[in-house]
């Protein structure tokens, strides 16, 4: 549905996006994250015909967005970061101005009008000037514009941030619910939006793709296996030494900033297999530090994202 | 251009909840008003060469005003991004917003109409003439408007898009007019000067249509529009 080939912006000096490549299949949800500034909306910019490539080129449904801009667009919802509206507009009046936009007839244009003020809940505010909505609420006029024309693929950037809990919750509702009929892009750089919406997450970091896959193949790609945690009253050099001891651990590291001065935590990656828990247990009480908990750790997208950004933030590829 | 006119119709109507464009209406109004005083005296030709006159001196200042945020307000509030990734040419966009602005100028002008209404009943008028300075102050207000908007599609500030066209728009007009009235300008500069806005204007408020001036008219406003399309599409590639 999205085809993504080698595409390339260079913003002056700054290499914004830099030889990204990915496909997206027909109805997925994917997930685009990235870190603030990592060239997320930019390649939805160009993906969208607002900007163009400095190299490189993609296809969305077929069509070229070089060659075949309007064709593109036409087939695309698109959702742009911070939902710029008009405000003096009232929400009927806009999306009826973006239905005429799209050539959609009288009779087209009143149907679709009424399925996605319905679908987006803006049954109650259709005849408010955009204006005077709140940022949930004109959030979700721009969705029910990018859905109006009832395109196969909807890119949508950011579209949960400034919403409140109940909100996002909602939203993300609304978008698991569209997957499938359409095929959605939406870039975040929130991990359990990834989690609980998309079916792919593609990282981006620095302007390049550092990973892709379904949330789980993130997880295994990186062999993040679980870890144990370990707070105890001791000294931490010992402490580490002590634990590193254990059999079945293959690294220790000691975890800082944990309030408590006098504790220690620390953090035990256990060879594959193994539980260490009630070795590393009794091991710190046979030293005779007084232990306040053990738990076991298992690794997070969050974790995953963290490492694989800061890789990419010190130039190193991976 | 099928968009064209959606456009325009948007451009138009968000026009009348806007403040300022309604201190312009008000300003032109009182200022045309003022001027037409000096038509409007017993004794006096029944034409309205005056105010037309004075007209095109005060839009040098209120197209500005009225022109400044065509563009640049969407690129500074960025409702320009969903804008063109609706299926439209740039030159939907331009042509619309040009004819919006247009079509607000002519409600800017409609009520000067009642001018003529008071000439004609106190007066033998002369209706060729003030015909013909109705279509020069509407060709006059659509060069304004495409520089203008030209100016709005360089920047995403309003005052740095309202202070270019109002100063293209003096050198354009209040300039050379006054050069005119210089006895030492050189034959060169004198030629020049003669291709200004108000000397091509002046024939019309006396009501003579030469084609010439229509042409120029007409011409330099459509490569204005060029330039504005082409520097929307430049900003894709910035």
């Amino acid at each position: 549905m999205i085809s993504v080939r080698e595409l390339t912006k260079v913003y002056g000096t700054v290499l914004a996006v830099d030889r990204v490549s990915f496909e997206v299949p027909k109805g997925l949800i994917v997930g685009f994250l990235g870190p603030n500034g990592a060239g997320k909306s930019t390649t939805l910019r160009m993906l969208t015909c607002f900007l163009a490539p400095t190299s490189g080129t993609a296809a969305i449904n077929g069509f070229n967005i070089f060659h075949q801009s309007e064709q593109v667009r036409s087939n695309l919802g698109y959702l742009p970061e911070n939902v710029p509206l008009y405000p003096e507009m009232r929400v009927e009046e806009y999306l009826d101005f973006r239905g005429r936009l799209r050539k959609m007839d009288r009779p087209t244009r009143r149907k679709r009008m009424d399925y996605v003020i319905e679908r987006c809940w803006l049954g109650t505010v259709r005849r408010r000037p955009i204006g005077h909505l709140s940022k949930g609420y004109r959030q979700r006029v721009g969705l029910a514009d990018s859905l109006l024309h009832n395109p196969a693929v909807l890119i949508l950037d950011e579209p949960t941030v400034g919403l409140d809990p109940t909100q996002i919750r909602e939203t993300r509702k609304l978008i698991k619910e569209l997957g499938g009929e359409h095929t959605l892009l939406l870039s975040t750089h929130i991990l359990p939006e990834v989690e609980a919406v998309c079916d792919m997450a593609i990282v981006i970091a620095g302007g390049r793709i550092a990973a892709q896959g379904t949330p789980e193949e993130l997880r295994a790609s990186r062999r993040l296996g679980s870890r144990v945690l370990i707070e105890c009253r001791g000294p931490a050099k010992e402490v580490e030494l002590a634990l590193a001891r254990v059999s079945g651990v293959s690294r220790v590291e000691i975890l800082n900033g944990h309030g408590d001065a006098a504790y220690v935590t620390a953090a035990l990656r256990p060879k594959e297999g193994c539980d260490v828990r009630e070795e590393a247990a009794r091991t710190v009480i046979q030293k005779g530090w007084p232990l306040r908990e053990v738990r076991l750790e298992h690794a997070t997208l969050e974790e995953f994202f963290v490492q694989v950004t800061a890789n990419q933030a010190m130039g190193r590829t991976e | 251009m099928t968009r064209a006119p959606t456009i325009a119709r948007r451009e138009l109507s968000s026009y009348f909840y806007s403040p300022i464009a309604y201190v312009a209406l008000a300003l032109f109004l009182l200022a045309s008003g003022v001027a037409f005083w000096d038509d409007f005296q017993p004794g006096a030709p029944a034409e309205m060469r005056h105010m037309f006159t004075w007209m095109v001196d005060l839009l040098v200042f209120i197209i500005p005003v009225l022109s400044m945020g065509l563009l640049a307000q969407e690129w500074a509030t960025g409702t320009i991004e969903p804008l063109l990734t609706a299926p439209v040419n740039d030159s939907d966009v331009v042509v619309g917003k040009f004819f919006g602005s247009l079509a607000f100028f002519l409600v800017l002008l409609a009520p000067t109409l009642l001018y003529a209404a008071l000439l004609t009943l106190y007066g033998h008028t002369d209706k060729g003439a003030i015909a013909s300075g109705y279509l020069g102050i509407i060709l006059v207000g659509a060069l304004f408007i495409a520089v203008g908007l030209f100016c709005s599609a360089l920047t995403r500030s309003q005052v740095v898009a309202a202070v270019a066209a109002a100063a293209a728009l003096f050198m354009a007009t209040i300039v050379p007019a006054w050069a005119a009235g210089q006895a030492t300008l050189g034959t060169f500069w004198r030629g020049v000067v003669n291709q200004c806005v108000l000397r091509r204007y002046e024939d019309f408020s006396k009501g003579i249509i030469d084609s010439g001036n229509i042409v120029f008219f007409i011409a330099v406003t459509a490569v204005l529009l060029f330039l504005t399309t082409k520097a929307l599409e430049m900003r894709r590639w910035a």
